[in-house]
């Protein structure tokens, strides 16, 4: 069945899965469609973590794909005169197919338990440096004010524009007012839902000065992809002088601002 | 014994009584209400075809947007021409979301047990149908209020459901949270529940099938994979369609009684309160991917069962590692009722509670790996035949490769911090949706097809259809995955005013590019099929010089299937047999045939 050209051409059509796969990911890169700068302090754990997986992977992948197009070529039925191999299997085959994958796997599954650990599990023991309230669609922000509490007189109240000092602990209560939404910050490595009545504490230290972008990356409604803020990282200086700033202006509006605080305070 | 003597397999055709006279009521009892296996079978595979060509196109549109965001769309433009021939971005949510919808619920779980499982299942075990009938006619019934409920949506006020495939609440329990939260979500309830009820009464029916009717001889470790598979697949939607179907229960009831299930205290959505809370959103995501993990396995163990012994035909090689391969199924199987969570990593669940899942999600991968080594253990050593079936199973092997493989970073549940929602999610499932279980549909159709219509399909165009096929789905899919790398998140009706996505429009072209191309291509497989329904070369009973039952039965088969009872002597896959002048061995060859064989050369 079929001439022997015809199989060779299959076979390389198999072979190219394995090359042009590699050589998307190696091109990547230089056109910058790659992981995005990372600018947090438990960016690096997670990022290595991920070239870690994919240079495993990417050795199953090429190996894997490799043989499909090996035996596709050797054994083409209209090239080889040699009958099929009867034969229904190896018992030694399987113990070691079975064993190293599961080795493999466990290692894998202990060896990165620490970084989620890090990122969601060990919070920092600080105040919250700010309260973040997802709605449709946009992301309101609640600064303790002078007194470095939440839920009292003096908060600040933005929206969408968030900044927050560099090299220091940051800590977010994140909560929605509506729906379901997800706070992602790309740069820093972080995504959490916000979910309406969960109060959820979200970390992070950022290690470089800029501007950067929030996503939400929950569906939340026919206006989901333009639910867009800025995170601003600086210094312990700059990020005071915003804050006083923002504080002065928020003074000379107080009427509309008391309106949001008290939309605000009201979310569970 | 120097003779061979079949008496149970004749080797004159079937002889087929034409019927003269038919009335209208032999015509509907025939074709339209029949309760004749193969005939449900293939009403199941028009339908979800015909749903296929539907989704696809949805694809398109939402491919559209996504290439070139508010701009005029092209053909289906005019359809909503109060925008102006471009799209709202409540058009694009109700588009993905209908997409996977249709895709899933309406394509791959009927096209897979609905349609493979019902032609398949009584003529791979020798039986004459299934255990039930009626309760089987009554199957692919509930599913046409299941296509209106899901289609006459399009048309209601607000428009069809828009809160994506997973109908997270609250979007989809407080009717102000989007334009498809009205009567768009009811329907969408309701179609899920019928569809879940077609799904339950075809479950039952396999199971019981399975059990009771194989043909004498038929052990359980002589059952094809494809048999195991559906087996496997129908204790997997019995166990957990329960859990879908009372969550859709409370959904509905959350939405038309205000019961609160998935609400919590003092809920507001665009200023519409709930009136009662003391409900938790995240209740519902366990609800759902209790049933819906599961159900991605209800999604690809038919086409793996299928792409195993289709694998075997044309390798003339045993299926490496028999056992294995079912116990794998059943490890995967059991596996998948616990790890629901790793779709949940970061919604707010207990990031401890997410450890145990990650845990359990890498465990996984072990039976998919364990399976996928016995597949290249199938092909080693094998004689291949690059026929177009054998393609697009090979093409399965290699492209489930990539979608386990994916998986691993998202087990992984720090990288998925950064991957969850974005579109490596999106590459993932559609390396094992698309890549994986519709190419494996489609080996199973040019596979198949003689047998449920008597003809050849046109291998040529079959493998224009796949080469064509299998280039652009990679265009279009594995570029997902470096978009993924970048963040780009899935969902969003146009990304590219984010700093750090405002580069990424050109790469999504190209895969649109590539996707229309997909659709295309498939307009060469329909004519293929049409055509070759009617015109193809005639098949005879075995084209393929397979070993199951199903290829000792006339094509197609008649009511009641087998013109003699089949005695089942060995097990599914006896392919090149040393010494043995055949190079397969039916299992319904005399046990002796082998010996005989040899005795004659001698
Ligand atoms: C090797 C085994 C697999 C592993 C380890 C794995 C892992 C995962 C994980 C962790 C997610 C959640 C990712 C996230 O949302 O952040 C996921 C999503 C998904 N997987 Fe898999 N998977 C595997 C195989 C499969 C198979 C065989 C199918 C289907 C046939 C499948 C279909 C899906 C689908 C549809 C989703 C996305 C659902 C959605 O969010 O819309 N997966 N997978
Ligand atoms: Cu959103
Ligand atoms: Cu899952």
């Amino acid at each position: 069945m079929g001439n022997r050209w015809s199989g060779m051409f299959w076979s390389l059509l198999f072979l190219a899965v394995p090359v042009l796969g590699v050589a998307t990911f190696a091109v990547a890169p230089s056109y910058d469609i790659w992981l995005p700068k990372d600018v947090s302090e438990h960016g690096r754990s997670i990022d290595s973590l991920f070239y870690f997986i994919l240079g495993l992977t990417g050795i199953v992948f090429i190996v894997t794909e490799v043989l499909v197009f090996w035996f596709l070529w050797k054994y083409d039925g209209a090239r080889t005169k040699a009958p099929a191999t009867f034969i229904h299997g190896s018992h030694a085959l399987e113990v070691v197919w079975t064993i190293i994958p599961a080795a493999t796997l466990l290692f894998l599954a202990i060896y990165q338990m620490n970084t989620w650990a890090d990122v969601k599990m060990r919070r920092p023991r600080i105040a919250p440096t700010v309260e973040v309230v997802a709605r449709q669609f946009e992301w309101r922000l609640r600064y303790p004010g002078r007194d470095g509490e939440l839920g009292t007189p003096d908060d600040i109240f933005l929206v969408n524009d968030l900044h927050v000092p560099v090299d220091e602990d940051i800590l977010v209560q994140l909560k929605s007012m509506d729906v379901l939404h997800s706070f992602f910050l790309p740069n820093l490595r972080i995504k959490q839902d916000a979910v309406p009545g969960m109060k959820i504490p979200v970390w992070f230290k950022a290690t470089e000065i800029g501007q950067y972008d929030i996503v939400c990356a929950e569906l939340c409604g026919w206006g989901h992809y333009k639910m867009k803020g800025r995170i601003t990282v600086e210094s312990r200086e700059d990020f005071d002088r915003w804050l006083a700033e923002m504080e002065a202006r928020q003074e000379a509006t107080q009427p509309e601002a008391d309106a949001t605080a008290a939309e605000v305070a009201a979310v569970p | 014994m120097s003779t061979v003597q079949a008496p149970h397999a004749p080797s004159s055709p079937a002889v087929v009584t034409p019927r003269t006279g038919q009335s209208l009521s032999t015509f509907l009892s025939t074709y339209v209400f029949s309760k004749d296996h193969k005939v449900i079978g293939l009403q199941f595979l028009f339908s979800t075809l015909l749903w296929f060509l539907i989704g696809g196109l949805l694809a398109l549109a939402v491919r559209w947007q996504i290439a070139w965001p508010w701009s005029q769309v092209p053909v289906l433009g005019k359809l909503f021409a109060q925008e102006g021939g471009q799209m709202s971005p409540e058009f694009y949510t109700m588009l993905f979301t209908m997409h996977a919808t249709v895709m899933i619920f309406l394509v791959i779980i009927p096209i897979l047990a609905g349609a493979f499982g019902n032609f398949l299942i009584p003529l791979m075990i020798g039986a004459d149908d299934m255990a039930f009938p009626t309760l089987n006619m009554l199957s692919y019934w509930f599913m046409w209020p299941a296509f209106i409920a899901f289609g006459a949506s399009f048309f209601v006020e607000g428009g069809a459901a828009s809160s994506g495939w997973t109908s997270y609440p609250p979007l989809t329990t407080n009717v102000a949270s989007s334009p498809g939260s009205g009567w768009g979500q009811t329907l969408w309830l309701l179609g899920l529940t019928l569809v879940g009820v077609s799904s339950m009464l075809g479950s039952v029916n396999y199971m019981t099938t399975i059990i009771l009717m194989r043909a004498p001889g038929m052990t359980m470790f002589r059952l094809p994979m494809t048999i195991w598979a559906m087996f496997i697949t129908a204790i997997l939607q019995a166990f957990a369609l329960p859990v879908l179907t009372a969550a859709g229960f409370m959904q509905l009831t959350d939405r038309l009684l205000g019961t609160g299930f998935f609400t919590p205290e003092g809920n507001v959505v665009n200023n519409l309160a709930t009136s009662t809370g003391g409900g938790h959103p995240l209740l519902w995501q366990h609800l759902f991917w209790f049933y819906s993990h599961p159900a991605v396995y209800i999604m690809i163990l038919p086409a793996m069962g299928m792409v195993s012994d289709i694998l075997t035909t044309f390798a003339r090689k045993p299926l490496f590692g028999y056992r294995p391969m079912v116990y794998s199924i059943a490890g995967i199987a059991g596996l998948g009722f616990i790890v629901w969570g790793h779709h949940m990593f970061i919604s707010g669940m207990n990031p401890a509670l997410g450890i145990t899942f990650m845990v359990s999600t890498m465990m996984i991968a072990l039976p998919s790996a364990v399976k996928t080594f016995n597949w290249l253990g199938t092909l080693w050593g094998g004689r291949i035949q690059f026929t177009t079936a054998m393609l697009f199973a090979v093409s399965f092997v290699s492209m489930f490769i990539i979608g386990g493989l994916s998986g691993i970073f998202m087990a992984a549940t720090p990288v998925d911090i950064f991957i969850h929602d974005t579109y490596f999610i999106v590459a993932h499932f559609h390396y094992v949706l698309f890549a994986g279980t519709a190419m494996g549909v489609w080996a199973g159709i040019y596979y198949w097809f003689p047998k449920m219509f008597g003809r050849l399909m046109n291998e040529t165009w079959g493998k224009v259809h796949f080469f064509l096929t299998f280039l652009f789905l990679n265009g279009t899919f594995f570029t997902m995955h470096i978009l993924g790398a970048v963040g780009f998140p899935r969902r969003l009706a146009d990304a590219y005013h984010y700093e750090t996505f405002h580069h990424l429009q050109p790469l999504n072209a190209f895969m649109t590019w590539c996707a229309i191309g997909m659709v295309a291509t498939q307009i060469i497989f329909a004519v293929n099929f049409v055509w070759s329904m009617f015109y193809g070369p005639v098949a005879g009973r075995n084209p393929w010089n397979a070993n199951t039952l199903e290829w000792t039965a006339p094509s197609p088969p008649g009511h009641g299937n087998f013109d003699f009872q089949p005695v089942v002597h060995r097990g599914p896959y006896e392919f090149s047999v040393p010494g043995c002048e055949k190079d397969h061995l039916m299992q319904t060859d005399p046990p002796d045939a082998h010996s005989a064989a040899l005795a004659a050369a001698h």
